[in-house]
């Protein structure tokens, strides 16, 4: 038997005990001392700092990293978090966790004589991943760069035209890169983030401790941290979810993109590409010698940003 | 055991007594606290939000004065080793306050990385086992366990060595020397992790640098012993604690030394950036002169120069170093410069501009500047109440006695 960790205990004492047939005065005094804690616990309930201290005791606190966690466990935290959402939002959503699919590894390629800069990948990234909008966060940075340069720096993020494109300038949206040497994970001290077997990055965001290492470490600004409660209006949550990318997050975690894995370890498109009016956007499965983005990087000048810091990104930029 | 109550009970009474001066000390520090804590817990309520960092510069005020104090930490070591490798008699004595000094740092410390986490009540997800460690690959991993050892360290080496003089014992070698030993290469470790946080970021090009962990090391060994340097003259002005002349001539000593390399370390840094002149300097340009019109550092920066050229230049003449009053004056210049040269000077501008180019500024906020001060307070509280405790016991007047009758020990016991 593998020994039992300290996380576990808890929930086990408790089901022990529940199975256990009391002796009807142990039971009694079960009863008086539930009641002092329940009523010391609705007593608090006004003061925003004590719920949250009765929901850490619930079950929350001792939730397991999500790689340790058995189907089972897995399924009640579902629950949990359907069930908060529930409370908080007003609002039914389901909560899945689709695995990562064999023989894939996805891809994303961005065609910059075709973007246009117009930012509705931003917007459709927004809606579908649930993203706070007060304070707004976004995944997707799209920076106007002058002709004949790739230095970021030379680029803007906070253009705002009455048309784009504008002329002598270019577009280049920036959103996760999903590297394979990710700098992120690396430099995580609670391997909160790691990279999934189909390429993707992800954040287990009831792990993450919110010291925003790997914010500081990512060359791409990919990462985004909740500064405060997430804000957003009840109708426009979107209800298909999961629990490594869409789920409303908790404040003081890290979020990023994730590929939309929701929608894409299940056949779909991200929601980026599907908003592009230019269809600059592409993406598939790379390990599949016959899919579109094969034939692209087989084909077309391709590039990565920041190739020098060996990160070796699943997000490309090509030309044609 | 129950000496070693009695041991404990002692020092209590010693932190609760004293004279009104004290008192008042203590008094203020604690209305610091009480300040610190009333940011801390509107933080909590709200989250980081009150505070001034942001996704493009998502460390500040806190992680700037961790990185800081750290380095106060490790400076206990730069009195062990004349102590106990050089053998100087005078400076033994005062290691006990160094030792004492590291504990506090460490308190404060710790206390900066708490605040800083968006969820600290996930804080043990850090515990080996308990957690999910990252280690050995992430460094912030490393830190946790290096500072909690050092910590215990210097928890160990004063606690048996004055537990010993309580009891007016000699102490053991064995149950403390290797403890020491460990401790000089264990200082050196916790300031050089710290630096190694920054220095293995590749998408940092300001902070991807090996001169980080040297200049860590240089301009904590200024800061450290001009703090204590600082300290010994208070202590002395108010116990009958005596420090001798040696100690104060050793101390001076260092700082000097470690004056002039942190200041040719900084040159180094200077050099290599302005003469090579590529993308990778953005970062030291907008520290050291501005970029399009953004300056809000420029001033820190040079006002950090000239404190630490002034403090160099005082502690490297023999002339101007001779007295107490320039030494001290050059102290204070050398805490404050490296102060703001480890705060706005590094961590901060590391940031921008962002990796795509973005300039967003930092200050920190009122909160921020709050809980800042609060924890400053509660090491200076800490580290009060630990001398208070600890200098009676190593000047003798607070000593363990027998209240039983004597044991015989005259041959005449039947």
């Amino acid at each position: 038997m593998t020994q039992e960790k300290f996380t576990q205990r808890p929930s086990r004492l408790v089901e022990k005990k529940l199975q256990e047939k009391l002796p009807r005065r142990e039971f009694l005094k079960g009863m008086i001392a539930a009641t002092g804690v329940a009523a010391a616990v609705s007593l608090g309930t006004k003061d925003a700092g004590a719920s949250a201290l009765s929901d850490f005791f619930k079950s929350a606190f001792f939730q397991k990293h999500y790689k340790e966690m058995t189907p089972d466990e897995k399924k009640v935290v579902l629950a949990r978090l359907e069930k908060e959402t529930r409370e908080r939002y007003g609002v039914e959503v389901k909560i899945g966790d689709p695995p990562p699919l064999d023989g894939v590894e996805f891809a994303y390629f961005l065609n910059l004589q075709k973007c246009i800069g117009c930012r509705r990948c931003v917007y459709a990234c927004v809606a579908e991943n649930n993203q706070s909008r007060d304070p707004q966060i976004q995944y997707i940075k799209v920076l106007e760069m002058p002709e004949g340069s790739l230095d970021v720096d030379e680029g803007e993020i906070f253009y705002d035209h009455e048309k784009v494109p504008q002329p002598g300038k270019f577009y280049m949206p920036v959103q996760c890169h999903q590297c394979s040497d990710p700098p992120c994970t690396k430099v995580c001290p609670v391997e909160a983030t790691w990279k999934e077997p189909d390429g993707i990055v992800v954040i287990d965001y009831d792990w993450c401790i919110g010291c925003r290492y790997c914010e500081a470490a990512c060359p791409y600004e990919a990462r985004r941290f909740n500064f405060t409660e997430p804000q957003i209006p009840k109708d426009e949550i979107n209800p298909n979810q999961s629990y490594l990318s869409n789920r409303i997050r908790p404040r003081g975690v890290m979020e990023k993109c994730t590929f939309c894995l929701h929608r894409t370890r299940e056949g779909r498109y991200p929601a980026c590409l599907e908003a592009c009016p230019t269809g600059s956007r592409k993406f598939g499965n790379l390990l599949d010698p016959k899919s579109e983005v094969r034939a692209i990087l087989e084909t077309k000048r391709v590039f990565v940003l920041k190739e020098d810091l060996k990160t070796h990104p699943h997000f490309y930029y090509f030309f044609g | 055991m129950a000496i070693y109550f009695q041991f404990w009970k002692d020092m209590i009474r010693q932190v609760l007594i004293g004279p009104r001066i004290y008192y008042i000390w203590l008094g203020f520090l604690g209305v610091l606290m009480l300040i610190g804590s009333a940011g801390y817990y509107y933080q909590l309520r709200n989250g980081l939000i009150v505070t001034n960092m942001s996704d493009q510069i998502s460390w500040g005020a806190y992680i700037a004065n961790f990185t800081y104090i750290v380095g106060l930490a490790a400076a206990a070591v730069m009195l062990v080793i004349p102590a106990y490798v050089y053998k100087i008699k005078a400076m033994k004595e005062i290691t006990l306050i160094g030792e004492l000094f590291a504990i506090s740092a460490i308190v404060m410390c710790l206390m900066f990385v708490t605040v800083d986490m968006g969820r600290p009540d996930r804080f043990w997800h850090l515990i080996p086992k308990l957690g999910r460690m990252n280690w050995p690959i992430s460094m912030l991993s490393w830190d946790v366990i290096v500072l909690n050892g050092y910590l215990l360290i210097n928890l160990h080496i004063p606690g048996y060595l004055l537990y010993k003089k309580y009891r007016g014992q000699p102490p053991t070698d064995a149950y403390y020397m290797p403890f020491v030993i460990i401790s000089v290469f264990w200082a050196v470790s916790i300031h050089t992790v710290t630096a190694f946080l920054y220095a293995g970021l590749g998408g940092k090009p300001f902070w991807n640098s090996a001169v980080v962990a040297p200049r860590f090391l240089a301009s904590a060994f200024a800061v450290g012993p001009s703090f204590i340097l600082l300290t010994l003259q208070i202590i002395e002005k108010y116990s009958s604690f005596k420090v001798e002349h040696e100690v104060y001539r050793v101390l001076k000593r260092i700082i000097a030394v470690s004056l002039l390399i942190n200041l040719f370390l900084l040159a180094s840094e200077v050099f290599k950036e302005f003469y090579t002149d590529s993308a990778h300097s953005a970062s030291a340009k907008y520290l050291f002169t501005g970029i399009d019109g953004y300056v809000l550092l420029v001033p820190f920066i040079w006002t950090a120069i000239v404190l630490n050229v002034v403090a160099t230049v005082i502690y490297a003449s023999p002339q101007w170093s001779r007295g107490m009053r320039n030494v001290n004056i050059a102290s204070v210049c050398a805490i404050v410069g490296i102060w703001i040269e480890k705060g706005m000077g590094l961590i901060v501008p590391g940031f921008v501009p962002s990796p795509l180019g973005t300039i967003v500024e930092y200050s920190p906020s009122l909160v921020e500047l709050a809980v800042c001060l609060g924890i400053w307070a509660t090491g200076f509280f800490v580290f009060t109440l630990l001398l208070k405790a600890a200098l009676p016991i190593e000047i003798g007047t607070v000593r363990h006695r027998e209240e039983n009758w004597e044991f015989p020990r005259s041959s005449s016991w039947p």
